[in-house]
């Protein structure tokens, strides 16, 4: 019963004693063995096995109960062992906070040893009781989503298999384990996405997020080698006797290798050691960090002046680690999966793509700060990449019809603010962004599917409104969430958000002192767009008039809409752009759960079975077990406030950057932030507040009434601006003209290339074979074998007329035979 | 018990050969006594299943008892056979080749299941040819043990005239296997692989030939039969290694102009590649593979091609290490063109066993690049693949055979939304597919980390231009589950059935080893990192 023991051992805290002190060296931190942090990710594992594997024959026979009991059952489990966790954690004291527990060894190869181990320090745990908090509550808000799915089995297993594989993220302690997480979520995003798989159009928007997330995988693990490969480089003769560097490979043409294959073995167990510091290339991120951080050891020097390519290696490998981070985590130039995405259900878009895995990528830059606050540079690249997706995606955000299209952009925006402030050296608030935006997006989104639910699987906010009176609950969490976005005072998105622009104007960490306030002047614009943007959401959804949506979706294909002067966007400019529009406008139908179900013999009845029996009705609010998660986190987005207070207002600095500090202890030393006095603070504040105010009033005297015709006469009069941004300035079609066209040309050339060339080489081979055999034929029957026949026929010929000697009578015979004996007496008298 | 753990790699050879023999003869006794033939065909599959399971039997237990710690041979047999030319009978298992032993025995033995005719329904009113597992079963099974037993021999032997034996021993099955059970244009397919392949072995016999007689005792390599008798040349692949350590072939005399050793060891090379198959020798493989049946597909891609990469460890890296060194460079381009030229026609192919096919010579193309950059996690992860590489393209050759068995074409374009109808054999296929583009977490992973890692010291713009293939690898899977299997269900095969029992028996056992070695993958490399720890080390200790 190794499980029970395990729980036990979990909840009544036995265990190895705390403080194991591996060494004596001055850096490396001490850690707790707890023997069963697996089992948080586990119990989602096993929850999806079984779902996967008789999930179908459970519903069948008991019910969907079955399922989502399973499911989120599992996830209570492991929400309860995260917080038991927590709570062991925080009785340590905090520069000893960091739970460990081995699995096993994965593999030893020369001096790389990489095990599956999981390892929970402040900032793990603050992402561990994130994703396991969240996605219990999108969990139960599915089971009133999803009721109606057919699959609902299929849907719980890999959302519990998207559990499992974000805490394998966000719990590994090593690379290797972070990348079976990073990868195994963008699996469950790809399933998830594709979930409705008989519609071509979603199955295409999961291939593209997997695939586009394989270019931000591919960078990242070459920044992976790269850094590996810095790390096992030579250092030269002097400092490696003395400090015993493990080198078992040297780039140079001087190599000598690490071990002898004599002692292989010993060699690995006696692990030179730097002053009691394990010196080489590893995966472990606190191995990394103690070497790193250790003066002694030489290698941040080391990785300091290596250059790779000409570039200076630290920067290269953290730009690539960048890179992948863009992909997981939807920034420029690899966003462009994030809102096809939307296709998947709307649970999946609240925990997938807003809340847990999208903030991957702020999660690693976070957890390798250590790396990342070592190169200027490479600081500077992801804050201005940032700041300019989050203008970007904010822009973007302004003009689309689809109320999940807008979550998608906004969170997209939100991720660059997220990275604007990891990139400006301040990394705890962009955990705190992370965790406050996981619960006022997740809010968000939930509520857009709420509204999209009530509105009969409608998603275009022009077929909304009004729905304030039908919807009580879903507008004013909503209406909540909005006030957390925009950056009011009173919810947590304000301190988040606007901590990372102050730290933005006032770092000192990037390669030019100008850098930023001007990322703080984007970051505030794009501040500004976001309010706009979802205010307009949430007027054109729950305010503008009446409710515009038809008795049910059978007009889904009428989308030339109301001609609402005021949000008709197809229509004010169906002359100019129309087919654009049109063809936009059916992609966002496309997106519709309802056209899933269309002549699939598999029968996904979604959306045409009304799971409230309202169908063509008027709009109704949600079941309980919808509603009560959108008040949870509503709730959640009010209460992290107080995490980060600012040290101006409480006097103390903020409880979630007191609780990171030990994760973060190694990169504040070398950052710098100015501190202007003089109340400039507050009167930034002020300034936020102000935009977000003017965002905020701008929408709602746009779109309040649903009768104010200036967004349309302001489209109008830029046309060419309106049809750029609308269709997203037509960064899909580049890339699918560019990088897409290429690799299919490529692949069209290669192939026949394959097929005339090498092949045909080949069979030209063979036949210069056949010919010369043909010739030796030819030779051999004509010239060979001819001399062969032309004795023959000579011997024939001779024989043809010796025959005539044949005459068959019996005196020529006894003529011949006695002529015969006389010359052969006359020959053997001769001879003797 | 100690009888068969002394004997136990000749048990793993001899064992199919006596079931071969058995098959032939209840044929005999068929002409004999005249048994239906339906009786026979039942006894030679029994007898099948019963000689290939054995092999595996004595394989896991080669796996338990081999000590990866130990370097050199264990489970070694050795006597005298040709004393004239010094030939002997020296079979072993060691680093080198432990693992691709245990792999033989387990491909063979999943293949022999695929080849039962279990759950196969033919139509009976003469549409389309007979099913190959119905088709002269005798003759079939017979030479699928054949080949078994020469698989196991080429892998076990260390004697280099067996190894060769054996090598051409492995030929001729797989030329009838091919020819006669085949495809359309399986005539051509058979001939083209038979003689490809024939034109590699003739060069390896020259380059075998010239190493025997270059081969000469040492003063600290004594060279000796096992009976003590000294010998002028040998064949023993174990002294002919010594002798290459002690620099003998940089003595040798010139050849056209070259040094001996290396063109004793293109010739090698250019046998051992093209069983790879390594570009621009590759062609033969997309036409076997498509031709031939899906059980023979299977050993083909999950073994044969290891025999390439194999020999290279074992001959060229083992006995000639001097060439290796100089060859390296141009080993790592070839991986590398191997990879992502390989992974570019991927994306172009219409045939999905094809588009299989041609992701073997992308995936082989890492075992090329690890051996060339001969650090030692390069050299396992070039092992690692070779071995993962086994279980995985077994596993999807096996999946393109299911679906073809039912529609009887390959046509990717033919398909759609089959994940309606078929949900079990989607999700097979799925971690079949994934396992192959290298997803953490299932085995393909660990052997391309391993390789990438291992090689980027040493050539760093080829591992990178390798690592593209991570998105090509992706884009061309992706886009064949999107093509054949997702969307609206193609009308034609709303009636298809799922999976069924056989196909069961054999993928399962796969998809499970994939994910097992995806996350313990401890569990064959340490039979083999300390022999590729040391042979790293002989390689590059002399820079």
């Amino acid at each position: 019963m190794p499980l029970f023991h395990a729980i036990q051992a979990a909840l009544l805290g036995g265990g190895p004693p705390p403080g194991t002190i591996l060494a004596e060296g001055v850096r490396e931190a001490t850690r707790v063995e707890l023997s069963w942090l697996w089992l948080v990710p586990f119990f989602p594992l096993v929850g999806s096995f079984v779902n996967v594997t008789i999930g179908k024959r459970l519903q069948d026979r008991f019910g969907k109960a079955v399922n989502h009991g399973i499911a989120v059952g599992a996830m209570l489990l492991s929400t309860a062992l995260a917080w038991v966790a927590f709570a062991r954690l925080l009785a340590l004291p905090a520069e000893g906070r960091y739970l460990h527990d081995l699995c096993w060894n994965m593999f030893t190869v020369g001096s790389l040893r990489v095990d599956l181990s999981f390892g929970l320090d402040p900032l793990s745990t603050m992402m561990t009781l994130i994703v396991t908090n969240v996605a219990t509550l999108i969990h139960v808000f599915s089971i009133g989503y999803m009721a109606d799915e057919p699959a609902y089995w299929r849907f719980f297993a890999y959302l519990n298999l998207f559990v499992f594989s974000m805490l394998l993220l966000v719990m590994g302690d090593n690379f290797v384990v972070m990348f079976f997480g990073w990868e195994g979520v963008g699996l469950c995003s790809y399933l998830l996405i594709s979930f409705w798989y008989t519609d071509v159009e979603k199955a295409k928007a999961g291939m593209k997020a997997f695939v586009v997330n394989r270019f931000g995988d591919f960078a990242f693990i070459t920044g992976l080698f790269a850094l590996l490969w810095g790390l096992g480089g030579a250092w030269g003769p002097a400092s490696r006797s003395e400090l015993g560097v493990r080198d078992d490979y040297r780039p140079s043409a001087a190599y000598q290798p690490f071990h002898a294959g004599g002692d292989a073995a010993e060699s690995l167990a006696a692990t030179p050691r730097a002053g009691g510091m394990p010196v080489g290339p590893t995966v472990d991120f606190r191995e990394l960090r103690d070497e790193l951080l250790d003066p002694s050891t030489g290698v941040m020097h080391h990785l300091t002046t290596t250059t790779i390519f000409g570039f200076p290696l630290l920067a290269f490998v953290c730009i690539l680690f960048f890179v992948g981070a863009t992909g997981k985590s939807a920034q420029i130039p690899l966003y462009v999966w994030l809102p096809d995405a939307m296709a998947g259900p709307t649970p999946v878009s609240a925990l997938i793509h807003a809340a847990t895995m999208v903030t991957a990528g702020v999660y690693m830059v976070t957890r390798l700060n250590f790396l990342f606050s070592l190169s200027a540079a490479a600081m500077t690249v992801v804050a201005c990449t940032g700041a300019l997706t989050a203008i970007f995606a904010a822009s973007i955000g302004l003009f689309q019809v689809d109320i999940k299209k807008v979550l998608a952009y906004s969170t997209v925006s939100q991720l660059g603010f997220m990275f604007l402030g990891v990139g400006v050296g301040a990394y705890w608030a962009g955990c705190y962004h992370l965790l406050t935006h996981a619960f006022f997006k997740a809010c968000l989104f939930l509520g857009s599917g709420s509204v999209i639910l009530a509105c009969h699987h409608e998603q275009d906010m022009r077929k909304m409104g009004g729905l304030k009176e039908y919807t009580p609950i879903t507008r004013w969490t909503y209406a909540l969430a909005c006030i957390a976005i925009s950056g009011f005072p009173v919810m947590s998105g304000f301190y988040s958000k606007d901590e990372i622009l102050w730290k933005a104007f006032t770092t000192q960490n990037l390669v030019a002192p100008w850098i930023g306030p001007l990322l703080w002047a984007v970051g505030l614009v794009a501040a500004g767009g976001t309010s706009f943007y979802m205010w307009r959401s949430y007027y054109l959804t729950f305010w503008s008039g009446r409710y515009r949506g038809g008795p049910g979706h059978d007009d889904h294909g009428a989308h030339a809409a109301p001609a609402l002067a005021t949000h008709s966007l197809g229509a004010a400019h169906a002359g100019s752009f129309g087919a654009d529009v049109a063809h936009a406008a059916g992609h966002s139908a496309a997106a519709a759960p309802g056209e899933a179900a269309d002549g699939s013999g598999h029968g996904h009845g979604h959306g045409h079975g009304d799971p409230h029996g309202h169908h063509g009705g008027l709009p109704q609010e949600s079941p309980a077990v919808m509603t009560y998660v959108l008040i949870a986190l509503a709730a959640a987005a009010f209460f992290a406030s107080f995490l980060g207070l600012p040290k101006s207002w409480v006097g103390s600095d903020p409880l979630l950057e007191r609780f990171l500090e030990p994760v973060l202890a190694g990169s504040n030393a070398r950052l710098r932030f100015a501190e202007p006095g003089g109340g400039l603070e507050t009167l930034f504040m002020l300034i936020s507040v102000g935009v977000a105010t003017a965002g905020w009033l701008a929408a709602r005297w746009m779109y309040v009434t649903g009768e104010n015709p200036a967004p349309a006469r302001l489209m109008a009069s830029f046309p060419g601006v309106h049809r750029l941004v609308f269709n997203k300035y037509y960064v899909d079609e580049i890339y699918r003209a560019t990088v897409v066209r290429a690799g299919l040309v490529l692949a069209a050339v290669f192939s026949w290339f394959d097929r005339v060339v090498i092949d045909g080489l080949v069979t030209l081979v063979a036949w210069i074979v056949r010919l010369v055999a043909n010739v030796d034929g030819f030779i051999d029957k004509y010239l060979v074998d001819g001399a062969v026949s032309l004795v023959a026929a000579l011997v024939l010929a001779g024989g043809r007329r010796l025959r005539r000697l044949q005459t068959g009578r019996l005196e020529n015979y006894l003529m011949g035979a006695l002529a015969g004996a006389l010359v052969f007496v006359a020959v053997n008298y001769l001879v003797h | 018990m100690d009888a068969i753990q002394t004997h136990l790699l000749s048990y793993m050879i001899f064992s199919p050969l006596a079931g071969a023999t058995g098959i032939l003869l209840v044929l005999a006794l068929r002409r004999l006594i005249g048994f239906p033939q339906e009786q026979v065909d039942r006894a030679a599959r029994m007898l099948a299943l019963v000689f290939s399971a054995i092999p595996l039997a004595l394989g896991l237990w080669l796996w338990a008892r081999f000590d990866g710690g130990a370097i050199g041979p264990q489970f070694v047999e050795h006597a005298v056979w040709i004393r004239s030319f010094g030939i002997e009978y020296f079979i072993g298992a060691d680093g080198l080749s432990v693992a691709m032993i245990i792999l033989s025995s387990l491909i063979s033995f999943i293949a022999t299941i695929a080849s039962m005719p279990w759950f196969i329904h033919d139509d009976e009113h003469g549409h389309g040819p007979v099913h190959f597992s119905k088709r002269m079963v005798p003759g079939y099974l017979s030479l699928l043990l054949l080949l078994e037993a020469a698989m196991v021999g080429v892998f076990a032997s260390l004697d280099f005239f067996l190894f060769y034996v054996f090598w051409e021993l492995m030929l001729l099955p797989m030329y009838f296997l091919i020819g006669i059970w085949g495809g359309p244009r399986k005539e051509y397919a058979a001939i083209k692989f038979f003689l490809y392949t024939l034109a590699g072995s003739v060069l390896m016999l020259l380059a075998l030939i010239g190493l025997y007689y270059a081969s000469t005792p040492m003063p600290n390599v004594p060279l000796r039969l096992v009976d003590g008798t000294p010998l002028q040349h040998t064949f023993n692949m174990l002294s002919l290694a010594q002798l290459g350590a002690h620099h003998l072939w940089e003595h040798q005399a010139p050849l056209l102009g070259l040094s001996f050793a290396r063109v004793v060891w293109i010739g090698l090379f250019i046998g051992f590649a093209i069983k790879i198959p390594m570009f621009p020798f590759h062609t033969w493989l997309p036409d076997a593979h498509v031709e031939a049946p899906t059980p023979i597909s299977v050993i083909l891609a999950g073994v044969l091609l290891k025999m390439g990469g194999y020999g290279i460890l074992r001959v060229n890296f083992g006995i000639l290490p001097e060439a290796t060194r100089y060859f390296a460079d141009a080993l790592a381009i070839f991986g590398t063109i191997n990879i992502v030229y390989g992974a570019f026609v991927c994306l172009a192919q219409k045939d999905l066993k094809k588009l299989i096919a041609y992701s073997s010579v992308s995936h082989m193309g890492f075992v090329l690049l690890g051996m060339a950059a001969l650090t030692p996690q390069a050299l396992s992860g070039a092992m690692l693949q070779m071995w993962t590489h086994g279980i995985v393209s077994a596993m999807l050759f096996l999946i393109v055979g299911v679906i073809y068995d039912r529609a009887h074409h390959r046509e990717i374009e033919g398909f759609g939304g089959l994940a309606a109808r078929l949900p079990e054999y989607t999700a097979l296929m799925g971690l079949a597919f994934f396992a192959s583009m290298g997803l953490p977490g299932l085995c393909g992973f660990i052997s391309e980390f391993m390789v990438f890692q291992g090689a980027f010291p040493v050539y760093r713009t080829l591992t990178i231009v390798s690592a593209t293939s991570v998105i090509l690898t992706a884009s061309y899977y992706l886009w064949t589950i999107q093509r054949m299997f997702l969307g609206k269900l193609n009308e034609k095969y709303k009636e298809l059935p799922d999976v069924n029992w056989r196909e069961r028996l054999t993928l399962y056992p796969l998809g499970a080893l994939a994910i097992f070695f995806g996350f313990y993958p401890q569990a064959i490399l340490g039979t083999f990192n300390r022999a590729l720890e040391a042979m790293s080390h002989t390689l590059m200790g002399r820079f």
